[in-house]
């Protein structure tokens, strides 16, 4: 068994907060420069304003985008660990109100009734798994709200099928249209339950741009919906043109036998994430 | 690339077209969903604005904090469409526009066209460009919103679209239509 002080994990976490906030992860950064080439009129002219907003906020250390997002932490936890020295949700919280603090990161988590700020963006949003061994991996992404405002989950027929999913993917993102800052990523989880398939669908979120499902079933879903998106026309904010979505990335799990839950998390062309192992 | 400053006439404003990019310069006020209710609460109380309405415009955005010795912390655009059921009064009272990002509704497009407003296109996501554009900010209302407080900044250079002109047309007008099935 290995001990761990929880201030580990307070400080893992305030080092990758710190590092989304003012990053945008290297796949998103390459798709968006080739996104660029392929453009023209105001939609090139937004994402040359991108490009040229990730080499400011490198220099000045100032967060790519205000909206700081929602801090979803996904952590691994190694059954071997035992944790001391405190809470994991109160570790969690404290690196991340450190990180938002020292980097003048704006804090956007209010009472969702009263509209009260909690004043320095916690409660993060953890999820714990447990898994084999005596390590911990820490994820963490700063969640923006202008496309999650634009997510949904839709709860399809088993008759759907394919066509039904891949319908969902698509109008769901042809819905959201100018709103969630495209060129947009979609993480879409197929399958599990009513909120299974949303974590399915946040955790797709980190997977590399350049990768596929290795199931060719779901990587043909991803395909397709891929080539479906970008027909839209929608462009970069909406500003018409050939890129509304820079990845379709797919994640699937057992269902009931009655159903087909689909869940399509957007996320902004402000691709964020990091990670961490102690 | 052409360069505005603000104030802007209801002629200049009629001068710019839906699809130009622009560089903007002036005064602009943030305000975003929870500075919008105070702002109407005041005006049903038939009190005074933060700021003057006539001409003014309006930044959809909410700063993060200014880091030591700039003016403002990272500041992009948010969505406007949430602002859609505000939009209309304020322009009525002489507003001279906002910038934000994304589409509006038909009812902001009409309240444009009908009082000379122009709605310009911030590009969404690009905080730390539009941050170091802001060149002075004082909070002129409602301290206690923190970020979606109301500030007055004085900017330099803003990259703009002009989204929907003073004659309604939009650049988002070949937005597709969503699917009523989905």
């Amino acid at each position: 068994m290995r001990t761990l002080n929880v201030e580990q994990i307070e400080d893992l976490v305030y080092r990758l907060a710190r590092r989304a906030g003012v990053t945008i992860a290297e796949d998103c950064l390459s798709a968006l420069v080739r996104a660029e080439r392929e453009e023209t009129g105001a939609a090139k002219f937004a994402l040359g304003t991108v490009l040229q907003n990730a080499e400011i906020a490198q220099a000045t250390q100032m967060p790519v985008c205000q909206d700081t997002g929602m801090t979803a932490v996904f952590l691994e936890l190694g059954q071997d660990v035992a944790l001391t020295g405190g809470l994991l949700q109160d570790a969690v919280n404290a690196g991340v109100r450190r990180a938002y603090a020292d980097g003048n990161f704006r804090k956007s988590i209010c009472d969702p009734l009263t509209r009260v700020n909690t004043g320095d963006n916690t409660p993060a949003h953890l999820h714990v798994e447990i898994v084999a061994g005596d390590g911990v991996r820490v994820r963490l992404l700063p969640k923006g709200f202008g496309s999650e405002n634009m997510s949904a989950v839709c709860m399809l027929t088993p008759a759907e099928g394919r066509e039904g999913v891949l319908r969902a993917i698509v109008e769901t993102v042809k819905k959201a249209g100018s709103r969630p800052c495209p060129p947009v990523v979609v993480g879409v989880g197929i399958g599990g339950s009513f909120d299974g398939c949303t974590l399915l669908a946040k955790k797709a979120l980190f997977r590399d741009l350049g990768s596929k499902n290795p199931r060719e079933d779901v990587a043909s879903i991803e395909e397709e919906a891929l080539a479906r998106i970008n027909a839209l026309g929608i462009g970069a904010q909406g500003f018409g043109g050939k890129i509304t979505a820079l990845k379709v990335l797919c994640e699937v799990a057992p269902t009931h036998i009655a159903g087909l839950p689909v869940a399509v998390n957007i996320q902004c062309h402000c691709v964020r994430h990091e990670e961490g192992t102690l | 690339m052409k360069r505005i400053a603000l104030p802007l006439s209801k002629a200049e404003r009629g001068a710019l077209h839906a699809g130009e990019c622009v560089l903007l310069s002036g005064t602009i006020y943030t305000a975003r969903d929870c500075a919008h209710k105070r702002i109407f609460a005041l005006l049903d109380a038939k009190k005074t604005t933060p700021f003057p309405l006539e001409n003014a415009f309006i930044y959809y955005a909410g700063p993060c904090p200014a880091p030591a010795g700039k003016a403002s912390g990272s500041c992009g655009p948010t969505t406007s469409a949430r602002m859609n059921s505000f939009a209309p009064r304020l322009l009525d009272l002489g507003l001279g526009g906002m910038i934000g990002k994304g589409e509006m509704s038909a009812e902001v497009v009409a309240a444009l066209k009908r009082n000379g407003g122009v709605y310009f296109a911030a590009i969404g996501g690009a905080g730390a460009l539009y941050g170091n554009a802001v060149k002075h900010s004082e909070c002129v209302a409602f301290p206690d919103l923190l970020s979606e407080a109301v500030y007055r900044f004085e900017v330099e250079d803003f990259p703009l679209v002009v989204a929907i002109d003073a004659a309604g047309n939009s650049i988002y007008a070949n937005l597709p239509p969503a699917d009523p099935r989905g």
